[in-house]
């Protein structure tokens, strides 16, 4: 042993207290400080059962009809009204049914000359093999102006809903920089690479054909854009941004809108004040044919795509 | 209608009562997945082949991605793995 002080001079020292404290021999505080079960402070139960009583008191006379008229009185009203607003409306609904054409009538509406003129005289007015796109895109070309509207505004609405400061995604990236690439998946890319270039030019046979056969700017478009998530699903914003960023982005989608309103007004004018147009209507059957079914066509199939790519990068990654 | 039409309704049928009662979400929205292809098959049967690639492009397809896209920013389809790294990162960050 080579202590320098002795075993009672030890037991005087902090080094001691404090090691016989954390050895747990003896807890400092016992039979040292005054010590005390603690209580619990808070309103105590009778308190409580006066609260409730008063609070139970408050509702019944607040409640109390006999006393409250005008309580009375709205609650009555509000009943009456309730039924009387449900039979007006159950009124109104079957006063419109009444005025729908009877079922099985020959001047009903269905069976009008609009139809048997659309499938008589379509290919010959249009130059349209496929019918369907014939109608939609001439004879009805304003509507389908609208819908092209509508998808325009849903992705603006979306746009100024989830779209994110360039400054906010920086910094995100800059953070977590696998937060919105993916985990580098062997499989799916190999597949990707596999698969993208067929759908891509499926999307582009299925617009450019919208007049032979089946399909058309929306199912073409669609098409194109469930590659275009493909591909960003695989490979990552980046390798996306390459050929398809922002710029791309509102070129494509408000140059697309503006061609088809360019076209359209022109065929509407020409087409409402009697004029003969000078589109010309080739042969049908032919690829360069059928008049502005074809750029109208591509016009909306590029906003659809935009649109449907638009959508996924927004919702996933707030940019894009 | 032949057989394979009857079927395919019948599939439909079930696939919209089972949407309505699966609990996870998840499952509903492969449930809804499904019930769009099988009704663009319906509607190549039915000689409209427009409805039926518009049907299998935007309802099985776009439709459904951006589902999975809203249940992923809601956090209710997060795997087990991702959530142990975010909760790493959390702790790193503190």
């Amino acid at each position: 042993m080579s202590r320098r002080k002795t075993n009672k001079e030890y037991e005087h020292t902090f080094a001691f207290r404090f090691f016989r404290w954390l050895n747990g021999e003896k807890d400092p505080y016992l039979n040292e400080v005054e010590m005390k079960p603690q209580h619990y402070e808070g309103p105590s139960d009778e308190t409580k059962a006066e609260w409730e009583r008063e609070h139970k008191e408050m509702l019944e006379r607040v409640y109390d009809t006999e006393h409250n008229a005008l309580l009375k009185f709205s609650r009555i009203a509000y009943r009456v009204a309730a039924v009387l607003f449900c039979i007006m409306l159950v009124a109104v609904l079957l006063i419109t049914v009444s005025y729908l054409p009877p079922v099985g009538n020959p001047n009903n509406p269905a069976d009008n000359v609009v139809a048997e003129r659309y499938i008589e005289k379509g290919l010959k007015e249009t130059g349209a093999v496929n019918i369907v796109s014939g109608m939609i895109l001439t004879y009805r070309a304003f509507d389908t102006f609208g819908e092209t509207n509508v998808l325009f505004i849903a992705t603006t609405c979306v746009m100024v809903l989830l779209m994110l400061d360039d400054a906010i995604l920086k910094r995100q990236e800059v953070k977590n920089d696998r937060r919105f690439e993916p985990k580098n998946d062997a499989i799916l890319q190999v597949i990707a690479m596999i698969l993208c270039p067929i759908i891509f030019i499926f999307g582009i046979y299925v617009i450019l054909n919208g007049h032979l056969g089946p399909g058309g700017g929306f199912s073409g478009g669609a098409i194109m854009g469930a590659g275009l998530i493909l591909y960003v699903s695989a490979f990552g914003f980046k390798s996306t941004q390459r050929f398809f960023n922002e710029e791309v982005y509102k070129v494509a989608k408000i140059t697309a809108l503006c061609m088809y309103g360019l076209i359209g007004s022109y065929f509407y004018f020409t087409g409402g004040n009697g004029i003969e147009n000078h589109i010309p209507l080739g042969i049908p059957g032919h690829i360069l044919s059928s008049g502005i079914i074809l750029p109208i066509n591509i016009c909306v199939g590029l906003e659809v795509a935009c649109t449907m790519y638009a959508f996924y990068a927004l919702f996933r990654r707030g940019g894009l | 209608m032949s057989f394979f039409t009857y079927l395919l309704m019948g599939f439909l049928i079930v696939c919209a009562v089972s949407v309505s009662f699966s609990k996870n979400l998840l499952n509903s929205i492969l449930i809804y997945m499904s019930f769009s292809l099988v009704m663009s098959v319906i509607w190549a049967i039915l000689e409209s082949p427009d409805l039926a690639i518009t049907e299998a492009a935007v309802g099985a397809g776009i439709t459904s991605v951006l589902f999975f896209v809203t249940l992923k920013k809601i956090h209710a389809i997060d795997s087990r793995a991702e959530k142990k790294e975010e909760e790493n990162e959390q702790k790193k960050n503190e």
